[in-house]
């Protein structure tokens, strides 16, 4: 900072020195308003919503008028034929969409890493980040165009490869959904996924490459002792942030490629509380198993930053 | 790791070990392989698009384009409900993308500053609501009380901030814009609001390129607002007509949601397919034309972000 900027920060402004504190903030106060206002309406107000899932839901008298009942729509879950169902199946998808979906942004990452020529570079990143812009709606199109039993062109090779039996349709099979949801997933989200690694690789020092030329480090050994150490911190945050998710497995998609075939696989807690909440308006009781959902989601983050900040000192918060 | 002087400068001349021609080898292979496994599906769709669906369905349109027509775009241009779904979600991302950056850019600012002691209040209540909030049927009632099923109005407010978005500016803003830029505009009579547009919008386009990508492409592709909060046809955003034309008409498909239009098969079958692609094509290619003009932004504005996130 220059000497004279830095006296003169020490000055208060002349005839300014009473609007110190409130006062003198108030055009930032209005600033952050609309937010704070758009905050407390849409996510504090559901919030206070939460309370009827303890409430026997009353339409005369709206959202927080009912009855006390305790417990009683979650016991009503923990003991419906639905709940392991749903928990199951919400469990599976957000596992495999984590064991899989998780390092293979880093591979790509560290494969786009390695190229050299620039408009190569380029060229592999614009592709593989466009598909994160379709739509899931779009999204689930193609899968069923793709996968058609009698015209799908993934359909066909996989059949050629003999990978899968001759007359199978594998957006209606129950064994299928699970790796095609994955899978997709991988590759609507991977490109995009990597942007952050990438950023990341590229701020580490060449002169930490050159250093571990010098000591005879290959190029696979560059990969394990330079960069990997030098992206550590972002993939735990990461997977840090992924725990917190680990039940908010995508409404959307779900909802898009359930189908009556693969019901008993595709119904997660998220469908099945629009299904049982909203479309059959038993507004206490969904709100009862939303809230058990958010309330696992919060647990496994608060665990999975426990755990990071003890084992290598790196937290959120 | 102490190695033979000789042999090292040896392998930095040459950089041809065995190991390092392999990884060189299964990079250009993984890159290759990445890119069909992207491109190919997306190129596939835009020939199919134009090509006979006879032949296209029996897998005779691999690589290029055969028997070229345009039938399945002239059905589109034909089809109100596609361009009142059109419009709708038209109007949705240009209205609610302006909402956005007006709540989200002055909030970035105001929080950015050290000085605004509210800030350690705010920020936490605002990071909470990305992990813990009321849930879908809370949600859902609170907009019914506030009368917003139904309008237009909660397809534009509904997300009007994004708490990952306001991170991300804010984080630009302590970051790439010198305080001491402050201090003298201040020491010239300049009000908070002034400096806000005057010099802190020019010097942030970059974030707010990559921020209002990201808010339009959420507008464009929202799906699950229109499906909870809007029932009538003439507010349909076109996500889902979409869903109507492109998922209802399948023997199979729609399963729980097939309710709101599940009269989408007006088409004849053999013609079915070449209009879902082109639907593909028209619905899809306003959110690719944009992005690679901001691609640049991104890998600055995503790292900001996650850099504090």
């Amino acid at each position: 900072m220059k000497p004279a900027l830095l006296a003169r920060k020490i000055q208060p402004a002349p005839g300014k020195g009473f609007l110190n504190g409130w006062a003198a903030n108030y055009q930032l106060w209005l600033m952050v308003l609309p937010a704070v206002i758009y905050i407390a309406v849409f996510c504090y107000g559901p919030m206070y919503g939460i309370q009827l899932a303890f409430r026997d839901f009353d339409f005369s008298k709206g959202l927080t008028g009912g009855d006390w009942v305790g417990l009683k729509y979650f016991d009503q879950y923990f003991n419906s034929p639905m709940f392991w169902p749903t928990l199951r199946n919400t469990f599976v998808i957000a596992f495999f969409s984590i064991v899989l979906g998780f390092p293979m942004p880093i591979l790509l990452a560290l494969v786009v890493n390695s190229i050299r020529g620039h408009r190569r570079k380029r060229l592999l990143q614009t592709t593989v980040y466009m598909p994160y812009f379709i739509s899931t709606v779009v999204l689930v199109a193609l899968l069923q165009i793709l996968l058609s039993p009698t015209t799908g062109l993934i359909n066909d090779l996989l059949k050629t490869l003999d990978l899968i039996p001759a007359d199978i349709n594998l957006l209606g099979s129950p064994g299928a959904f699970v790796p095609v949801y994955v899978i997709s997933a991988i590759w609507q989200s991977c490109g995009w996924n990597s942007i952050i690694f990438i950023a990341a690789l590229s701020s580490v020092d060449t002169q930490q490459y050159d250093a571990a030329r010098i000591d005879g480090a290959n190029r696979w050994k560059i990969v394990w002792h330079v960069e990997i150490p030098a992206i550590l911190p972002t993939i735990i945050i990461l997977l840090i942030m992924n725990m917190g998710g680990v039940l908010s497995v995508g409404f959307e998609k779900t909802f898009l490629m359930q189908n009556s075939l693969n019901k008993s696989v595709s119904e997660v807690i998220s469908t099945y509380v629009f299904n049982v909440g909203v479309k059959s308006n038993q507004f206490s009781f969904g709100s009862a198993v939303g809230l058990f959902n958010t309330l696992v989601n919060f647990l496994f983050l608060i665990l999975a930053n426990t755990f990071a900040k003890k084992k290598s000192n790196i937290s959120l918060m | 790791m102490t190695r033979n002087k000789v042999e090292t400068s040896h392998a930095i001349v040459s950089s041809g070990s065995l190991a390092d021609r392999l990884y060189t080898a299964v990079v250009v292979v993984v890159s290759i392989v990445a890119f069909i496994v992207v491109a190919y599906p997306l190129y596939f769709i835009v020939i199919a698009s134009f090509s006979n669906s006879t032949m296209v369905n029996q897998g005779q349109v691999i690589l290029w384009p055969k028997d070229i027509n345009f039938y399945g775009y002239e059905q589109i241009f034909k089809d109100t409900r596609i361009w009142q779904g059109y419009l709708n979600t038209v109007i949705y991302t240009v209205l609610g993308t302006l909402l956005n950056l007006i709540v989200t850019l002055p909030c970035a600012y105001a929080l950015a500053h050290k000085k605004f002691k509210a800030r350690r209040i705010i920020m936490p209540l605002f990071v909470f609501t990305m992990y813990f909030g009321g849930g879908m049927i809370p949600t859902y009632l609170l907009i019914r009380d506030l009368h917003l099923l139904n309008t237009p109005w909660i397809m534009i407010v509904n997300g009007a901030l994004s708490v990952f978005n306001l991170i991300i500016t804010r984080t630009f803003f302590e970051s790439s814009i010198p305080e001491e830029l402050y201090e003298a505009a201040v020491l010239d009579g300049c009000s908070h609001f002034r400096y806000f547009i005057s010099v802190v919008i020019p010097l942030s386009k970059a974030v707010i390129s990559v921020i209002s990508l990201y808010y339009m492409v959420g507008h464009w592709n929202d799906f699950f607002s229109a499906l909870l909060y809007i029932n009538s046809d003439e507010l349909q955003p076109l996500q889902i007509i979409l869903r109507n034309i492109l998922l209802s008409n399948q023997a199979f498909a729609g399963g729980a949601g097939s309710g709101a239009g599940a009269g989408a098969g007006s088409y004849a079958q053999q013609f079915a397919d070449q209009i879902k692609y082109a639907v593909i094509i028209v619905s899809t290619v306003p959110v690719l034309i944009i992005y690679p003009f901001l691609q640049k932004y991104f890998e600055k504005g995503v790292m900001i972000g996650a850099v504090k996130g």
